[in-house]
């Protein structure tokens, strides 16, 4: 592991210009993901920034019922917060999802958003990646690729990448409209959660839209008002990331659907928030056929690998069972 | 890059100068001789390493040794500071392991889990997310455990271990 110095930084902004400072830090989470990637050399920061102490650890009640989470807010702490559980059960259930207790305990909310890849490629050195040494190629297109994306690759070029975004929790983000709040050495923007993770394009190498040195210091959820759930398919029942997930809202009104989000977890580079689907659903009676149509209509645009066709059905059976559960009693 | 930091562990303080890279698993096994916590995966894997920080169950060997300068670490040796811990005993009694590598990580993830229990946290097999008290089923325990490997599979004696606690402290029915 590279030599690095470690510095807890008093407040946001004096953490924001030290890291402005060098360009080759890090913030430091819970670390879970980063003192990992430091181990396996994949990650060689010679700055870490703690930001655990300052950023916010608190969820606080938004005045139209929307919540704004602290990004150091653990994901146990999260799962387990009443408001969550109340009014957006489906982001406890993806955060429950995800991990184990003990990474629950210790991982934050904005280290989760900008946890990276699992591909074996990317996290073996000794592999080519683009994503981790651009230009050296993809080592999954040809090679084990069984849990990669089927939506949204990029499948020729530098910029060849195929692998997912790991994150649960930021697939029922995705589905919630949340909003992240980023402090920069410019100031403060606000980044609508479907900009945060970019599709890898020309570039596998950037997984976000964030710049050097910016900060997440909070995500703000804008009230849900409809039922919501997050499912999750996985090799086994517990302690494993997903082949496919899901996090689905959905309003039924007199047999028709009124309102729904949809977004995929486990298929592209990017949370998935399935707007094909969601079109194709609004103004529509609730039934098994329309959900199926929908799902359809998302799935038309997958590009399967050799490995990876089975995510295509499996992804359609999601969305539509999951949808069917959602409206059970109201349709 | 070296930092002087103070672990303050089984209510032991521990005054040590650390490489800025070494993590608390290293500074407990290696620096301070405190080996119940053991090295499985290195990599969050497999729980082998779980300790308490501040009384919540964490994977040590994540964890950054100056990270915890000012935090409580309590390792499974502490549980038993102030004579049996009832998890101790109870894996005895259920025969809940073979080599017992795994077992020092186990007891500190089940501490957490009835702590997690008590303070009414759900789990992915809840299915009542609103509820206000928790009942640890085994299903329940399964998935709470689940961070826990055991190489010898000594699961079907794990869970009856934890699960009499869990009934003892009243978080199971
Ligand atoms: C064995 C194992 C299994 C797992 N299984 C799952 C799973 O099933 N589902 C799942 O979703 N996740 C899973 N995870 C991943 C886990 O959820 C992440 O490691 C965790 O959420 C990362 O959070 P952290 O605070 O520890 O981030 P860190 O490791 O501290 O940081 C991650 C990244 O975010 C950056 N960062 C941290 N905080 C900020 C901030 N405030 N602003 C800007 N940048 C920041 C860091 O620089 C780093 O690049 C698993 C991890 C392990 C080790
Ligand atoms: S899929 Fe992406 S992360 Fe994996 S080897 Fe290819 S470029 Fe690297
Ligand atoms: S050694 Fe820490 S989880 Fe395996
Ligand atoms: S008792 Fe041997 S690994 Fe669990």
């Amino acid at each position: 592991m590279r030599e690095f110095r470690y510095e807890r930084a008093t407040d946001a902004a004096s953490a924001v210009a030290l890291l402005a400072a060098e360009p080759e830090g890090a913030f430091l989470g819970g670390g879970t993901n980063l003192v990992d990637l430091m181990k396996l050399g994949v990650a060689t920061p010679d700055l870490l920034v703690d930001v655990r102490r300052l950023t916010s650890a608190e969820v606080t009640d938004l005045p139209d019922g929307g919540l704004r989470i602290g990004a150091a807010v653990p994901n146990a702490d999260l799962a387990a917060d009443r408001r969550v559980r109340e009014r957006f059960p489906v982001l406890s259930q993806a955060l429950l999802a995800g991990a184990s207790g003990q990474l629950r305990n210790r991982a934050t909310t904005g280290g989760n958003l900008l946890q990276r890849t699992r591909c074996g490629y990317f996290t073996d050195v000794t592999r080519p990646c683009n994503k981790r040494s651009p230009g050296s190629g993809c080592g999954a297109l040809e090679g084990v690729h069984r849990n990669h994306a089927i939506l949204g690759q990029t499948l020729e070029g530098p910029g060849t990448c195929v692998a997912t975004h790991p994150s649960d929790m930021a697939v029922a983000l995705t589905a919630l409209d949340a909003v992240v709040r980023v402090l920069g050495p410019d100031g403060e923007r606000e980044v609508p959660i479907v900009e945060l993770h970019r599709l890898p394009g020309d570039d596998a190498s950037r997984d976000t839209t964030l710049r050097h040195g910016e900060l997440i210091t909070a995500i703000d959820l804008p009230a849900l008002g409809m039922p919501s759930r997050y499912r999750k398919v996985r090799d086994r029942a517990s302690f494993a990331f997903a082949l496919v997930s899901i996090a689905a809202a959905v309003q039924v009104t007199d047999g028709m659907v009124a309102d729904v989000r949809l977004a995929l977890g486990g298929v592209a580079h990017k949370p998935w928030r399935a707007t094909a689907a969601e079109e194709a659903l609004r103004g529509r009676p609730a039934t098994e056929e329309s959900f199926a149509a929908a799902a359809e209509a998302e799935l038309a645009a997958a590009t399967p690998l050799r490995d990876n066709g089975f995510k295509v059905p499996l992804a359609r059976n999601l969305v539509v069972r999951t949808l069917l559960q959602l409206t059970e009693g109201s349709r | 890059m070296d930092t002087e930091i103070t672990l303050l562990v089984d209510g032991e303080r521990h005054p040590l100068v650390v490489d800025t890279r070494t993590t608390l698993l290293d500074a407990l096994r290696e620096r301070l001789r405190i080996t119940s916590p053991k090295k499985g995966c290195d990599h969050g894997q497999c729980g082998a390493c779980t300790v308490l920080v501040d009384g919540r169950r964490v994977n040590s060997c994540l964890v950054l040794a100056v990270t915890v300068d000012d935090a409580e670490v309590t390792t499974s040796d502490g549980l038993a500071a102030e004579g049996e811990h009832p998890l101790h005993r109870a894996f005895l009694d259920n025969d809940a392991f073979q080599c017992g590598y795994c077992t020092p990580g186990q007891v500190c993830s089940a501490a957490g889990v009835l702590a997690e229990a008590k303070a009414g946290w759900p789990s992915t097999v809840t299915d009542d997310l609103t509820a206000e008290d928790v009942d640890l089923t085994d299903d329940e325990i399964r998935d709470r455990m689940s961070g826990n490997l055991c190489r010898c599979a000594a699961y079907a004696h794990i869970v009856p271990a934890v699960a009499a606690v869990a009934e003892a402290e009243g978080v199971r029915r």
